[in-house]
């Protein structure tokens, strides 16, 4: 399985909120609690007032930012090259790096703007958020 | 306050494939030759600063700095280090800096690999999705720019063409040939919209500079003129690229050039020079409008014009660039060194009557910025 040589990330105390969700197949994010911005990645302190986090549930939708379609394959990405690693700016705000999944990996077909839904994936012992076409998620 | 200026500035002798030298030896290669520039010895050196572990560079040397600065946010250290051994100099913690790069980039030697943290920030939000280098990291924001202002791929292939003007004609220069778009568009695809044109090479090699006071170097016998550290700045933005603020301007660019245009007491009228860290084409997009040299959106028409090119009117990467003439890894040390040889008349691509020199650094991929202002007195 190519797959399992993929990048896994280690989670910290500060993001383990954001994981346990994921692996929950549900996207949150960090929110400061003095100012109700949410924010992105997580941090024991708010960015905005130094003063507590919450957390709050995401809609799962955003749209692309940005991208490359990557010809270099990184670890356990041999077989699905070139592909897109993206940004996509969720509806909240917050900008998070994914694939785009179920879509050719082709300018043609990725259009700055697009809107994009949450699904999630297995890697290791964590689930990874990853973006695809609306109404294609929670298949995984 | 006193004036610091740099008596020194030398590349190693090498640049390209050197698989006999260390990056400590590609670093203090350089130090040799800048400091017979300056007329100066290693027992006149007090003070230290490199990305290469600092104590051991001072061991190697065989120096006894009593200022030390290994400041390390990639490859814009060096400008960080030009400002930082400015303030030394002048409160008396230093009088003779030495701030040296050597960095086996290309052939590994005495060079450790990089593990990246996958409990970092970057490793746990960005490397899980098949980033597999600086090529598919640092130009990770380039297609929301192009984007914004109806940009396609063949507006980021001018950044090269326009810098193939330069390193055509500096003899070092790694990738020589003049280039037209279609040459860039033809070569390998590295990361759409990005080919292999459009990303700087890796190579090895070294440089170094000697900074003193300005009473200290009259009384010098110098091989170059001294050139004036006129101004400097320095900022932080975030880990990495999806954590851009805004992906089409990058903050650390413009703090810290506009730190540097105001501690030189200068206009961008008075720029004649202008030396624009470049690992990836995108990068002096945003750097000709994050310093205000233009307005947003207007970089690329900038450069098609020939502004950028030899004979325009704002000669930028005068050596090619780092995509171009040489990039080791941390790029910052042969900027600054390009801009040097502009100021003293030595450059390969000599520009006439260059005066007043900026030199904007970017460090990690949309991390860290420092900018110097550079002018021959």
């Amino acid at each position: 399985m190519s797959a399992a040589r993929k990048f896994a990330p280690v989670p910290t105390p500060e993001t383990l909120p954001f994981w346990e969700k994921a692996a929950q197949h549900e996207l949150w994010l960090p929110r400061c609690a003095d100012t109700g911005k949410v924010f992105f990645p997580p941090r024991a302190h708010s960015p905005f007032s130094g003063g507590a986090v919450d957390w709050v549930r995401a809609s799962g939708r955003g749209d692309l930012a940005s991208y490359v379609i990557n010809h270099r394959p990184a670890p356990g990405y041999e077989d699905e090259a070139p592909y897109a690693i993206a940004l996509v700016r969720l509806e909240e705000g917050p900008i998070l790096t994914s694939n785009i999944k179920g879509i050719p990996a082709d300018p043609a077909h990725l259009r700055i703007g697009m809107k994009l839904e949450v699904q999630f994936e297995a890697r290791g012992e964590v689930t990874v958020p990853q973006f695809g076409p609306v109404g294609k998620g929670e298949e995984a | 306050m006193s004036d610091v200026v740099i008596v020194g500035a030398a590349e190693s002798e090498q640049l390209g494939v050197i698989p006999d030298q260390s990056a400590m030896t590609l670093a203090t290669g350089p130090v040799l030759a800048a400091l017979k520039q300056a007329g100066l010895s290693l027992a006149d050196v007090d003070g230290i600063a490199g990305t290469l572990p600092v104590i051991d560079l001072a061991f190697t040397l065989g120096i006894q700095p009593r200022w030390l600065d290994g400041t390390m946010v990639g490859g814009c250290s060096y400008m960080l280090h030009v400002r930082h051994a400015v303030a030394a100099i002048r409160s008396g913690m230093a009088s003779v800096v030495v701030i040296a790069h050597g960095e086996s980039g290309r052939s590994r030697v005495g060079a450790p690999g990089w593990v990246p943290d996958r409990s970092s920030m970057p490793g746990q939000f960005e490397l899980p999705y098949g980033g597999s280098g600086t090529f598919s990291r640092f130009t990770l924001p380039a297609m929301a720019y192009l984007d914004a202002y109806g940009l396609g791929e063949a507006d980021l292939a001018e950044v090269s063409v326009a810098q193939s003007r330069w390193a055509n004609r500096t003899p070092r220069a790694t990738r020589p040939d003049l280039l037209t778009v279609d040459d860039v568009l033809a070569s390998k695809l590295i990361a759409w919209p990005f080919h292999i044109l459009e990303c700087c090479p890796l190579n090895d090699g070294g440089g170094a500079l000697v900074l003193t006071s300005a009473e200290r170097a009259a009384d010098l016998d110098l091989a170059h003129a001294p050139i004036l550290v006129a101004g400097t700045g320095e900022a932080s933005e975030g880990p990495s690229a999806p954590f851009m603020e805004d992906l089409t301007s990058f903050r650390g660019f413009r703090q810290s050039a506009a730190e540097a245009f105001r501690t030189a007491g200068i206009s961008h009228a008075d720029v004649d020079h202008l030396m624009v860290y470049d690992a990836y084409a995108h990068v002096p997009l945003y750097g000709l409008e994050d310093l205000g040299f233009v307005g947003r959106g207007q970089a690329v028409d900038f450069i098609r014009s020939g502004a950028t090119s030899p004979g325009g009117t704002l000669p930028m990467n005068t050596n090619g660039g780092g995509l171009l003439y040489a990039h080791t890894g941390m790029y910052g040390m042969f900027a600054l060194q390009e801009a040097v040889r502009q100021l003293q008349g030595r450059a390969g691509a000599q520009v006439e009557n260059v005066r007043t020199s900026f030199v904007q650094g970017i460090g990690g991929m949309f991390g860290a910025a420092g900018a110097v202002v550079l002018q021959r007195q």
